[in-house]
C-alpha cells in the first residue's frame, strides 16, 4: 500500500436521522485512480453514505477529509463545487433532449454579448460528442440525437462524461449497472475504468459482485450501516463476498436449502422467511 | 444503411421534419382551414373570416405562450382565468374609477399580474402540492377579491374605462374595423418567447426542468428562481391580455377570463407540447393557437351548430395528444436506429 494522500477519506462518519442511526463509524479511503467498490444489500445504508457524500446530508458526528482537508458540505452544489460528482441510475439526462443540450444543462455555452446571449448549439454539439467518443462510445456521432433513443449504457456513459468534463475528481456512480444487459453494463464497466484511467477517484455502488470484481480494486462491504469487511484486490473470492454481503450467512448453503425444499415439494420454493 | 448520417443538420430535411411534434399540428392546422374554407366559403377565406379568427386567437395566444412554457417545465396555470378581470379591473378603478392617467392604471394592472405569478411561483416551489391545486387556489382567491373590490370601491361589477388616444391606437384599435391590434402584440410575445425557449440558455433550463427537477437543480439550474419567474411571465400575459380587452371594450368586467383557461391549455397541447413536461416548442404552440382559433370562430361562418364546434375541439384535443405520442416515439425510436447503424459500422 502506497503512503500517498487520500482524494476523500471518512473518518468515522455516523448518520443518524431522530432516532435512527443509519451509519456507524464508517471510514473509508479512496485515492486518485482507484475503484473503491461499495458492496452492500438493500437497505445496508450505501444510499444513506453516498448522499452523505454528495452533501446531501451532513455527517451527525465524524469527519470527511478530501486532500487530508476536512471538508463540509452543506449542500450538493458545494460538494460538486469540490470536485464530487454524483451520477444516478438514469440521473442527469433528459430523454426529450438532445445529447448537447443534456450534456450543458445549468453551463450551456454561449453565443452574443449583454442580455442577448445565444445558446452555442454547434460548440455544445461537437464538445458533447467529443467527450462521450473519447470516452470509447463512438456509436454517438451526432449531438442532436435525443437522449431517450439512447441505450441505459450510453446514457450512464454520457453522464460520466459529462462530470468528467465539468472537472470532477471524485466520481460516485450510485448502481450504474443494475438496470442493465450484460452487454450495457461491460460497457458502462469499460467507462469505469477509463475514468479510473484519467486519475479519477471512483465509488462505485453495486450489489452485482461481479461487476465490482471487474473494476475494483479496493472493495468495502456495507451491512446495517456499518463497515462489515474491507479489503484489496484479489483477497477474497466472489463467493466470500456474496456471502459478506448477506449478512454472513452462506449463499451456498441458502441455495442448497431452497434446492433441497424444492424436491422435497414438488418443485416449489419454500415460503419466505419472515 | 447506403447513406452516412454524419453532421447532418436537423430541420433540413423533411424526414427530420416529419418527425417533429409540430408535424402533426400543421397537417391539424391545414385540415381545420380547409374544412371551414370549404363549409365557410368566401367570407371565411376573406379578410372577415381572418380578423374574425386572427382576434381571437391573439389574446388566447398571448396567454397560451407562457402557459406554455409552464407546461414545458412541467407545471400548470389555472390562475391566468382570474387573473385577466382582476388585471382589468384594477386598470378601470385606478384609471377610470379614480381617473389616473392611463398607463397608471395599466402598469397597476400588469402589476397583479406579476403579483398572482409570484405567489403562485412561490407556493409551488416551497411546498409539495400540486401546481394545478395551487393555481385553482389562487385562481377562486384572486376572483373573489376583484368580485370584492369592484363591489366594495366601485359599487358595481363593471367599470367603465374611457382610454386616451394614444392608448386605445396602441391596446384596443380595430385596423380597418377588423383587424385587432392585439394580433401584434401577440406576434411580439411570440417572437421574445421564441427567443427565450429556443435561442438562449434559459430555454435549456425550461427543458431540462421539465424533463427532470431534481437532476436539474443538481446541475446548477436555479430551478426555484426559474419556477417563480415562469409564473410571473404567465401572470404578466394574462393581465396584458385584461389591458387589451379593457381598452379594447373601454369597459372592466369581472367575468372574462374563465374560457382562457382551458382554451390556453388546449391551444398548447393542440400544439405538441407535452403534458409531463419536458418537451414543446413555440411554433407548436402558435399553431395551436391558430387551429384552436380556426375552429373556435369557423363554425359562426360555417352555418354549423355552435356544439359541433365543442365537438371538433374535443376531437382534435385527442388527436393532437395521440399523434404527439406517435411523433415522439418515431424521434426516439429514429435515434435508436442511427445509434445501431453506427455500432455495426
Amino acid at each position: 500500500m502506497t503512503a500517498r494522500m487520500p482524494l476523500l477519506e471518512l473518518r468515522k462518519v455516523d448518520k443518524s436521522f431522530g432516532p435512527i442511526d443509519v451509519l456507524h463509524e464508517i471510514s473509508l479511503k479512496v485515492h486518485a485512480g482507484e475503484v473503491l467498490c461499495l458492496l452492500g444489500d438493500n437497505g445496508a445504508g450505501k444510499s444513506t453514505l453516498i448522499k452523505t457524500l454528495a452533501g446531501v446530508h451532513q455527517p451527525t458526528r465524524g469527519e470527511i477529509l478530501m486532500d487530508g482537508q476536512p471538508v463540509a458540505f452543506a449542500n450538493p452544489r458545494e460538494a460538486s463545487d469540490r470536485g464530487i460528482a454524483t451520477v444516478h441510475q438514469f440521473g442527469g439526462t433528459y430523454p426529450l433532449m438532445s445529447i448537447g443540450r443534456n450534456f450543458f444543462v445549468g453551463a450551456e455555452p454561449t453565443r452574443g454579448w449583454g442580455p442577448f446571449k445565444v445558446f452555442d448549439r454547434k460548440k455544445a454539439n461537437e464538445i458533447a460528442v467529443k467527450a462521450v467518443r473519447d470516452f470509447g462510445i463512438t456509436r454517438i456521432d451526432d449531438g442532436d440525437r435525443l437522449v431517450g433513443g439512447l441505450s441505459g449504457g450510453e446514457r450512464q456513459s454520457l453522464a460520466i462524461a459529462r462530470a468528467v468534463y465539468f472537472g470532477a475528481r471524485v466520481l460516485i456512480l450510485d448502481e450504474p449497472t443494475a438496470a442493465l444487459g450484460v452487454k450495457q453494463a461491460a460497457h458502462v464497466l469499460r467507462i469505469v475504468n477509463e475514468a479510473k484511467k484519467r486519475g479519477l477517484a471512483v465509488i462505485f455502488i453495486t450489489h452485482q459482485v461481479m461487476h465490482a470484481m471487474a473494476v475494483g480494486d479496493h472493495f468495502a462491504v456495507l451491512i446495517r450501516g456499518a463497515v462489515a469487511a474491507d479489503f484489496r484486490k484479489g483477497e477474497k473470492t466472489r463467493e466470500q463476498i456474496a456471502d459478506l454481503m448477506a449478512g454472513g450467512e452462506s449463499m451456498v448453503s441458502l441455495e442448497a436449502s431452497i434446492e433441497g425444499y424444492m424436491e422435497r415439494h414438488k418443485g416449489h420454493v419454500p415460503p419466505p422467511a419472515h | 444503411m447506403s447513406t452516412p448520417s454524419h453532421g447532418r443538420s436537423p430541420g433540413l430535411s423533411l424526414g427530420a421534419f416529419a418527425r417533429r411534434p409540430e408535424a402533426g399540428s400543421l397537417v391539424g392546422l391545414f385540415l381545420v382551414f380547409a374544412f371551414f374554407a370549404v363549409l365557410g366559403g368566401p367570407v371565411f377565406v376573406g379578410a372577415p373570416g381572418w380578423s374574425s379568427w386572427l382576434n381571437i386567437a391573439a389574446e388566447v395566444g398571448i396567454v397560451a405562450l407562457p402557459v406554455g412554457l409552464l407546461m414545458i417545465a412541467g407545471e400548470l396555470d389555472i390562475s391566468v382565468g382570474a387573473v385577466i378581470p382582476a388585471s382589468q379591473m384594477t386598470a378601470a378603478i385606478v384609471s377610470g374609477f379614480h381617473g389616473l392617467p392611463a398607463p397608471a392604471g395599466i402598469a397597476c394592472g400588469l402589476g397583479v399580474g406579476l403579483a398572482v405569478g409570484f405567489v403562485n411561483g412561490y407556493l409551488v416551489t416551497r411546498t409539495a402540492i400540486s401546481s394545478l391545486i395551487i393555481t385553482i387556489g389562487t385562481m377562486f382567491s384572486v376572483m373573489g377579491l376583484t368580485l370584492g373590490f369592484a363591489v366594495l370601491v366601485a359599487g358595481s361589477t363593471s367599470v367603465s374605462l374611457v382610454p386616451d388616444p394614444v392608448t386605445k391606437l396602441l391596446l384596443g384599435t380595430f385596423i380597418g374595423g377588423m383587424f385587432n391590434v392585439s394580433m401584434f402584440w401577440w406576434a411580439a410575445f411570440a417572437v421574445a418567447i421564441f427567443y427565450l425557449l429556443h435561442v438562449s440558455p434559459i430555454g435549456n433550463w425550461i427543458f431540462a426542468l421539465g424533463g427532470d427537477r431534481e437532476s436539474a437543480r443538481n446541475a446548477g439550474v436555479p430551478t426555484s428562481r426559474l419556477t417563480i419567474a415562469l409564473y410571473m411571465l404567465s401572470g404578466f400575459a394574462a393581465a396584458f391580455v385584461g389591458i387589451l380587452q379593457v381598452a379594447t371594450y373601454t369597459s372592466a368586467q369581472v367575468a372574462t377570463g374563465q374560457p382562457f383557461i382551458f382554451n390556453s391549455i388546449m391551444c398548447v397541447v393542440i400544439g405538441g407540447v407535452l403534458l409531463t413536461g419536458g418537451a414543446g416548442s413555440v411554433a407548436g404552440i402558435v399553431i395551436g393557437t391558430m387551429t384552436f382559433a380556426i375552429v373556435n370562430q369557423g363554425i359562426f361562418f360555417s352555418g354549423l351548430d355552435p356544439n359541433v364546434g365543442s365537438v371538433i375541439i374535443g376531437a382534435l384535443l385527442l388527436a393532437a395528444v395521440l399523434s404527439n405520442d406517435t411523433f415522439r416515439a418515431l424521434a426516439l425510436k429514429h435515434a435508436a436506429r442511427r445509434g445501431n447503424r453506427g455500432e455495426e459500422r
